[in-house]
């Protein structure tokens, strides 16, 4: 989608710039005069949406490392010292721990989009991987920020999480050792987490930057997966994308707002307001809530090992994504089966992510028993967690490969502006006999 | 980023075990982590003997936990074997250490009997340098 540029340099200045270093070229062709899809639906908005939440993240990062102290020692009073001391401390530590919560809701539903509509579908294969790396990049990033305020639920989480590498084989015990920097989660642990916190994020910007090269290669994908075709298939960036974008980043902003100044510690933990105690576990200790699906797929699995390499699948499973789907139907609005399938997959991602905060013995429902099944009862977390991460796997696994196969597609338009109901092969049958080969 | 000098300087410590009362345990910062220092009672070692030939995930007798002659006392370094956190004495079904994360439990000779952990309780390189005092590490 990257035709040529239509930019004209108006005054003296930019012709003089434009001719030694074309920004304002690139800048215009990327978000004024760029061709978007004009079906574009608010789902669409989050892309915006995110650049935004990694600004806000990136900004009170800046100013908290200004005045916190990354030291066994201290790290937990310089917190508190931002929270009581500080002009306005209290606010930028709240936005920015309530702000890596909304970094996450809104890259799961922007995921979820992706998912729903075949985003990662040809050409697209390597803007999704990108935006799988930024997803892996912002999960290690999240997890080393909450280790730096050096609470309980601080502390026990890295232990936990450090342990993890420790199931490998071979290479494991010294994988940990190496992010331990001794011999258990302690001062030197803090003071790389520190410095890697700080680090990973400029390197999702990095990646973020060739995330929306790549979208601009391949253009944006829409509602109909069907490419944009001419003119009459897209609009503008600018005003079009802009306004639709400033005025979802403005609905988000009233729930992110509604988080910081109404339920700070909602999506926090109170243990993490005692300092780290390395002799002393919490009676019960969980992830923060954007990781509870994983944990649950973790703690599913009885044996150590599996359940390390069970949770790192289910996130390699999202990179090898565009290889799984067989379908030659992009989105899912044509797909009546895959939605289906589709919702089921959501649903049992919010069980594992309920599973992962229960403790695994407690019984789903009411309080009986109902006969034991392998370790546990069959009423139990850890056995519904069994369930959905089943399906979790069954659903990259098995069913996005059958399906693409053997489901009956609806037929698709013949472009974005032209309505479905106008293409030759209205009728169901015949869509499946000539399937969809324009997208 | 492997730990530096002073890191490894904290290898081992010297314990009086005068401070443990019968029944008790005593919980020590070793290698940051915790170690427990146990003075079992009767009951105990018994139990955990009696249990030697039970099935377990991680199969070792009572005898080869402790030093010889000093079966009463039951050093552990008091990390999970699963994950690392810190197990609580008293829970479980087995009357030993429970791990409050993922439920593993531990007998009374620390040894893994049912959850998700792997191996036993790891017993320290230790020595009684008397009756009284051990040196670990």
């Amino acid at each position: 989608m990257s035709g040529h540029s239509t930019y004209q340099p108006k005054t003296g200045i930019e012709r003089w710039l434009d001719a030694r270093l074309p920004i304002v070229r690139l800048g215009y062709d990327s978000f004024v005069d760029y061709p978007t899809p004009r079906n574009l639906n608010y789902w669409w908005t989050f892309g915006g949406i995110l650049s935004l939440c990694l600004a806000s993240q990136l900004i009170t990062g800046i100013i908290l490392v200004m005045h916190y102290t990354p030291s066994a020692d201290h790290a937990f009073a310089s917190v508190e010292h931002i929270m009581r001391d500080v002009n306005y401390g209290w606010l930028i530590r709240y936005m920015h721990a309530n702000g890596a919560s909304m970094f996450f809701i809104a890259v799961y539903v922007h995921m979820l989009r992706g998912l729903y509509y075949g985003s990662y579908k040809a050409p697209r294969e390597v803007l999704w991987i990108l935006g799988c790396v930024i997803y892996l990049l912002m999960m290690a990033t999240a997890f080393m920020g909450y280790v730096l305020p050096w609470g309980q639920m601080s502390f026990h989480g890295a232990v936990v999480i450090t342990n993890l590498f420790g199931a490998l084989p071979i290479v494991g015990p010294s994988i940990t050792t190496w992010l331990w920097g001794g011999f258990a989660v302690d001062n030197a642990t803090l003071n790389r987490f520190f410095s890697l916190h700080y680090l990973l994020p400029f390197m999702i910007a990095g990646v973020v930057i060739l995330h929306i090269w790549a979208l601009h290669v391949v253009g944006q994908n829409n509602p109909t997966g069907v490419e944009p075709k001419s003119k009459a298939d897209t609009l503008p960036f600018t005003p079009y994308a802009t306004v639709k974008d400033g005025f979802a980043m403005s609905v988000f902003l009233i729930l992110f707002a509604t988080f910081v100044f109404y339920l700070p510690n909602a999506l926090g933990h109170a243990d993490n307001y005692v300092e780290a105690n390395p002799l002393v576990t919490p009676a019960h200790i969980v992830p923060e809530w954007y990781f509870l699906p994983f944990y649950a797929i973790l703690r599913a699995v009885p044996d150590k090992l599996m359940g390390v390499l069970a949770m790192f699948g289910a996130i390699a499973c999202l990179f090898a994504l565009p290889w799984l789907d067989t379908s030659k139907v992009r989105s899912m609005r044509y797909r009546p089966t895959a939605k289906l399938y589709f919702i089921i997959f959501v649903v049992a991602c919010c069980i594992l992510g309920l599973c992962g905060a229960k403790l695994p013995d407690d019984p789903v429902l009411g309080h009986f028993k109902t006969f034991t099944l392998g370790d546990a009862d069959l009423n139990s977390f850890v056995w519904l967690s069994r369930f959905a991460s089943l399906y979790y796997f069954a659903f990259f696994l098995v069913i996005l490969p059958v399906l693409g196969l053997v489901e009956k597609t609806l037929p698709v338009p013949d472009s974005i502006a032209s309505p479905a109901l106008s293409h030759p092969a209205a009728a169901p049958e015949q869509a499946t006999a000539a399937p969809e080969m324009k997208g | 980023m492997n730990p530096s000098a002073d890191t490894l300087a904290l290898a081992s410590t010297e314990f009086d075990l005068t401070k443990v009362a019968d029944g008790q345990q005593v919980t020590l910062k070793w290698r940051g982590k915790p170690l427990f220092v146990r003075n079992r009672t009767p009951a105990e070692i018994q139990k955990a003997v009696a249990d030697d030939g039970a099935a377990m995930k991680d199969p070792q007798k009572d005898a080869d936990r402790v030093k010889p002659g000093k079966a009463q006392w039951l050093v552990l370094i008091g990390s999970c074997t699963h994950l690392g956190c810190v197990p609580t004495f008293g829970g479980g079904d087995y009357g030993g250490w429970f791990c409050p994360c993922h439920g593993s439990h531990y007998d009374t000779s620390g040894r893994i009997r049912k959850g998700p952990a792997p191996l036993n309780l790891a017993v320290p390189e230790y020595e009684f340098l008397s009756d009284t005092k051990v040196k670990i590490g």
